[in-house]
């Protein structure tokens, strides 16, 4: 089916909880709704899938309004950030529940159940409780459930977020194709940028209940439209930079000047933030297209193939991205260069002004 | 101040183990020094909540000997051990200002008020706390009280270790970024012995100058981040280390060279003399794996995944799946290409054991 929300508003007394969103969401996509903590995705998820009504606008199933429609005769089946199981029912009859409810019969039930726990691997647990399973097969024991009612519109709620960082790497990879082969259409609520881009499709990232940007994933990571969307889709978090430019100079907050080089030499006169992902920044001295700025090493972090150097240049601290193993020791003075051809340049509304991404995604 | 020392500290919660399965902690022996910041890292049930409990005093261990120092303290209970101990959620008086809530843990030992003074500004300083001190903490977002927590468990300086259970689960991503470094820097600052439980790499391997990778109840493995990263010793720190882990593949390896999937590739060490009957693989991880069109072994290509910064096709090689790199100037990818392992990081491993090769 294909599910659009026309102007959706939820206001709770004098708070706007969620801002005028309107999306077409098509069928057999995957969907992230990234943001933070707070910025709506919960609520929005809710509005979605009929537990709460909104305030203003319209939701559309298949061109069928359903806003007033209740939640058990819509199409929806929703996971959340804390699995929920019956715990006095097996794995097979908390999986088979939804059907149950419905009426479906009996060998139908059967076939669904043991589908949905091959996808799930679930197959040797069935007639286990949910007190004794790990957290990732009760998880995996909401997913099945929500899978088995092979709703149109499949909502994920920061689903993997309780789980093991390797279990999660693992029903990541699995949890598109699983729903993909469903036809329906999947919803994937997250805060972080490395899960979006891992599970690709259209993302939609958000900002105190509004709609910052909508788009392939990867286009909306390499080419964020305003500054909230590149701040919500950057992992370490944005260099940030104030400039006035002027001429062939810009002019830095305490007045110091730097050559307008590469992409900023094109940019009208005027003041501008400039964001710039920790790949972009190096240490090392200015080359021909970069600003350069000294700086003080605050802390390294060390990943094992990465070493992340937070370096403080008077203007704020940023993290540079450095390949392998660098011993940067705090107090260490360096010299750090941010490549200008791969910066985000932000006018004074936070709108995108220039970004070295277009010509290469174009 | 202190150095902690595990003297074949091993726990069976059902008190009378008869085989290794009735661990939950294996015996461990080990030493901790002063002023460093260790990591236990493994996935849920590894056994490092045990281990972080049986050092606070919450579980007596049902073998070995805890010395703080030359001091056994194996069955002394938590508050005679001087440790401090941050837990995954904010606990902190909400009806006390910051300040209060920092100085705490220094009125509760009676210290003076000008030495409290001065070491809760200190504290507050680093966290970037002091713009908020005088503030009750019950207004506060749920970072900052985690903060204050943080805080509260680093105010005393003379502990003996300061245990940090999963204390950023809480935390947004971004923030994460900045608690993180901040917890860094005051670890550089501060001479004090950190242990702090994660079952998240990034946390450990950023946080810590050595992480203990826990599995099955077992330390698999104690190493820098590097280490880790570069040498795992087990193939479990291949595969846990690491997003996506370490591909594993089987093989028969005989001098500097391995047959892998029916095609020999090279290795960058020699193995001469490989123990009989074990079961042998190789292992490389996706960084070192690179797509190619030319040379290396064939393969099918399942999946790209672009994540912003880098590359990853997942495919497979005969029967396995793989994941490697794609190289940047690589623009279209075929779904029939090949992949080659770089030598110099190419890992033998017999019974999941890393075995170190001559050169060759």
């Amino acid at each position: 089916m294909t599910f659009v929300l026309d102007h959706i508003g939820l206001s709770v007394g004098e708070e706007v909880m969620i801002d005028d969103v309107s999306l077409t969401l098509e069928q057999g996509t995957m969907n992230v709704l990234l943001g933070p903590t707070l910025s709506g995705k919960t609520t929005l998820m809710r509005l979605m899938a009929g537990l709460d009504r909104p305030t203003t606008g319209r939701l559309f199933a298949d061109g069928v309004e359903v806003t007033r429609l209740a939640v058990r005769r819509r199409s929806v089946a929703m996971v959340y950030q804390q699995f929920v199981n019956y715990p006095s029912l097996s794995v097979y009859e908390n999986i088979a529940s939804p059907l149950r409810v419905a009426g479906v019969a009996r060998a139908e039930i059967d076939v669904r159940v043991k589908e949905a726990a091959r996808f799930l691997r679930l197959e040797n647990l069935l007639e286990r409780m949910p007190a004794q399973l790990s957290g990732g097969q009760q998880q995996r024991t909401a997913i099945a459930r929500a899978l088995v009612k092979r709703a149109g519109l499949v909502l994920l709620d920061e689903p993997l977020a309780n789980l093991d960082y390797k279990l999660r790497e693992e029903l990541r990879e699995e949890l598109p194709r699983i729903f993909a082969e469903t036809g329906a259409i999947l919803v994937y609520a997250t805060t972080e940028p490395t899960e979006a881009l891992l599970l690709g499709g259209v993302t939609i990232t958000l900002r105190e209940g509004r709609v910052t940007q909508v788009g392939p994933t990867a286009l909306v990571y390499r080419r964020p439209e305003n500054i909230d969307a590149a701040r919500v889709f950057s992992d370490p978090p944005l260099n940030e930079l104030a400039i006035d430019k002027h001429g062939a100079l810009v002019t830095l907050e305490g007045g110091r000047n730097l050559p307008a080089v590469g992409a900023l030499s094109r940019l009208a006169d005027g003041a501008y933030r400039l964001g710039f992902r920790a790949d972009a920044v190096t240490i090392g001295e200015a080359q021909s297209s970069s600003l350069g700025f000294p700086g003080q090493v605050a802390v390294t972090e060390i990943s094992g193939s990465e070493s992340f150097v937070h370096v403080d240049v008077g203007l704020g601290v940023w993290v540079c991205l450095e390949a392998g193993v660098q011993e940067w020791q705090p107090g260490d003075h360096v010299e750090v260069r941010v490549d200008a051809n791969r910066t985000f340049v932000f006018d004074a509304a936070g709108k995108l002004a220039a970004t070295p991404y277009i010509a290469k995604t174009a | 101040m202190a150095r902690i020392t595990l003297d074949g500290i091993a726990h069976a919660y059902n008190g009378n183990p008869r085989s290794d399965k009735d661990y939950a902690l294996k015996p461990l022996h080990h030493v901790w020094e002063q002023g460093m910041a260790y990591a236990l890292l493994g996935p849920s049930g590894c056994g490092k909540t045990t281990l972080l409990n049986i050092i606070s005093g919450l579980v007596i261990p049902s073998e070995g000997r805890l010395l703080f120092d030359k001091t056994d303290v194996t069955n002394l209970p938590t508050e005679q051990r001087n440790i401090a101990q941050v837990f995954q959620f904010p606990v902190i008086y909400d009806t006390m200002t910051v300040a209060e809530n920092l100085a705490f843990p220094l009125k509760n030992r009676r210290l003076p008020k000008v030495v409290i003074e001065k070491r809760v500004a200190e504290i507050a300083e680093m966290l970037d706390l002091t713009r908020v001190l005088n503030r009750r903490a019950r207004g506060l977002t749920a970072d900052a009280k985690q903060k204050i927590s943080l805080g509260r468990g680093l105010v005393r300086a003379d502990v003996s270790a300061v245990l940090f259970d999963e204390p950023l689960t809480v935390i947004d991503p971004a923030l994460k970024w900045e608690l993180r470094s901040k917890l860094k820097a005051v670890h550089r600052a501060l001479d004090l012995l950190m242990i702090y439980v994660t079952h998240d790499q990034i946390e450990a391997l950023t946080f810590a100058d050595k992480v203990v990778v826990m599995n099955d109840g077992k330390a698999v493995q104690i190493g820098t981040p590097a280490d880790l990263f570069e040498r795992p010793e087990h193939t479990f720190v291949g595969y846990f280390i690491g997003s996506p882990g370490m591909n594993l593949l089987p093989a028969k390896v005989s001098g500097s060279s391995a047959l892998v999937e029916g095609a020999e590739i090279h290795l960058g060490a020699a193995y001469p003399a490989l123990p009989k009957g074990g079961r042998i693989q190789i292992g490389v991880r996706p960084d070192y794996t690179m797509l190619t069109q030319s040379g290396g072994l064939p393969v099918q290509v399942r999946r790209i995944a672009d994540l912003g910064r880098k590359r990853l096709a997942y495919v497979n090689l005969g029967a396995h799946q793989v994941v490697a790199t794609v190289p940047p100037e690589m623009s279209s990818v075929a779904h029939q290409t090949r992949v080659t392992f770089d030598p110099a990081h190419t890992h033998v491993y017999v019974d999941d054991l890393r075995v170190a090769g001559a050169a060759a």
